[in-house]
């Protein structure tokens, strides 16, 4: 067996890395997107974020913002940094299958 | 006739409450609708000036101007808190203890600053080494702090988005090198603009020029800084992926919420206490007899005053509209409209919409203020408008050449229609 099936074989990503289709996302391809922004192994609360992330998603239409992360996920704005060094909310979406959240205009 | 009388409250006589509620008046007749309007102080601040008074440019005292006095004859004002909104039965509880039941309600209360959700800000060295501009007090205390600072580190720092006027921080920054530059001490002083987002503004365009205006002016810029402490007796800024900047003077703009009986009234805000709305009608998500307006609102535009001032004619035609029986107009495009304030007498302006970012050219038309450009025509037109403000925009009065929808004619690179939509 040389190569595994990649779960990402044809999703397409827009040039930051995050989703063009979000609908394409399964659960499946959480890990491999993980391992693309170096979390060798996703843990129980970068699950509960990541769920999150798509939930508010499927009902509110965007991602939300790292501060209403920490307000309203449960888990607070510091954790959310220890758990995602890089950035909670950039790096959870792109975990999620989601577009960038938007937060700034 | 007195049961076809329609209710309608205003919560907040701000920019939206205040020019909404004459509008309205002027649309119906008294014995076709009774308007309260309910504000928690009498004490309505023009807030773009709140920019000019840390540099001795605007006396705090005259940027302040009673809220009941500016609204029209046959508006009821009342002046109380607000506890919550009953939506299930259409009805305010005040925080004075009296009800009011509506027919239609409107949401104008605003914004609020919450320095005490981030560490440290609102300890040791608030309004000592630590300043905010967004409001009188702070802008106040900030004037009296610059005055005496002639070397060391000014660091001027946006916590998080959103927040009201985005280029603000910008221009706090553009006007600190004229004034140390005036004061001759400005090769004594490092600024540093510390933000949240990748650029120096929320849109690529113009955050590409603004970014090259802070470079000319030898300001440095940290970005994707997210502010989780300030350390006013170590002076340094603490970021959540712990990164640190130093800074002898800060001047933070803290981060904002909607007010706090948003929270309180079930199911009107979300998370920050903001009220989510139809983009383009303005009606609530929460009910289809309440609107919102302003910075108030939970919607992709900026918290700005020319927002606000574009969506009343929206929000009061869907006001009509609701109350007829009628389907809503989805007439709000987002548009936006800054003077950007850059120093030295000179100011810039920049135009945009939902769909449409900020582009060069000339505003409103051809013939007119020239767009994402420094000029001195643009620093006056930012200097008159304070008159406009209180004589032609609260009242409700259209403004000359300052249409609610986004004007295409004039402008590079977008679609031209001949004549503004």
């Amino acid at each position: 067996m040389t190569t595994l099936l990649s779960h990402l074989e044809g999703v397409e990503f827009d040039e930051e890395g995050f989703f063009v289709e979000p609908a394409r996302w399964t659960e499946e391809m959480v890990p491999e997107l993980a391992r693309r922004e170096g979390i060798d192994e996703v843990t129980d609360a970068q699950w509960t974020v990541i769920r999150f992330m798509r939930k508010e998603f499927l009902e509110k239409g965007a991602g939300p913002t790292v501060r209403v992360l920490g307000k309203s996920s449960g888990v607070s704005v510091r954790e959310l940094y220890q758990l995602f060094p890089k950035g909670p909310a950039k790096v959870a979406a792109k975990l999620a299958g989601i577009p960038k959240p938007r937060g700034c205009i | 006739m007195h049961r076809t009388q329609k209710r309608i409250v205003i919560l907040g006589a701000g920019t939206g409450g205040t020019l909404t509620a004459n509008r309205l008046r002027r649309l119906f007749q008294r014995d076709e609708a009774k308007i309260v309007v309910v504000d928690q102080d009498d004490l309505h601040v023009y807030q773009p000036s709140l920019l000019f008074v840390p540099f001795g440019l605007a006396d705090p005292d005259k940027i302040v101007r009673s809220r009941s006095d500016q609204l029209r004859a046959g508006i009821d004002y009342i002046g109380s808190a607000i506890d919550r909104v009953d939506i299930a039965d259409n009805r305010v509880h005040l925080s004075n203890g009296t009800t009011l039941d509506y027919d239609v309600l409107v949401i104008a209360t605003g914004a609020v600053l919450a320095p005490e959700e981030t560490e440290g800000l609102a300890g040791v060295g608030w309004l000592d080494n630590v300043f905010t501009f967004y409001d009188l007090e702070g802008a106040s205390a900030l004037q009296k702090a610059l005055a005496s600072f002639d070397r060391g580190h000014l660091v001027v720092n946006v916590v998080d988005m959103p927040i009201k006027c985005p280029v603000a921080p910008l221009e706090f920054s553009f006007l600190a090198d004229w004034y140390f530059t005036e004061r001759g001490v400005r090769n004594q002083i490092d600024i540093t603009y510390v933000t949240p987002l990748d650029g120096a503004f929320t849109k690529p365009v113009a955050s590409e020029h603004l970014g090259r205006m802070l470079e000319e002016k030898g300001i440095e810029v940290v970005t994707e800084f997210n502010t989780g402490e300030v350390r006013g007796d170590a002076g340094k800024l603490i970021s959540y992926d712990g990164r640190e900047v130093p800074f002898d003077l800060a001047v933070v703009v803290p981060l904002h919420e909607g007010a706090t009986y948003v929270g309180r009234s079930t199911g009107l805000g979300d998370g920050l206490n903001f009220v989510p709305a139809d983009e383009n009608t303005l009606q609530a998500k929460a009910s289809p007899n309440i609107f919102v307006i302003g910075d108030a609102a939970d919607l992709p535009a900026s918290k700005a005053g020319s927002v606000t001032h574009f969506e009343g004619e929206t929000l009061v035609e869907n006001v009509r509209r609701y109350l007829a029986d009628e389907p809503l107009e989805p007439g709000f495009d987002g548009h936006a409209n800054c003077f950007v304030e850059s120093g030295f007498h000179k100011a810039l302006l920049i135009d945009f919409n939902y769909d449409t970012e900020p582009l060069p050219g000339r505003y409103p038309g051809r013939v007119g203020l020239p767009l994402l450009k420094e000029s001195r025509l643009n620093h006056l037109g930012k200097l008159m408008f304070q008159w406009i403000y209180w004589h032609g925009l609260l009242p409700g009065r259209d403004v000359p050449g300052i249409g609610a929808t986004m004007p295409r004619a004039g402008k590079r690179g977008a679609i031209e229609e001949g004549s503004t939509r």
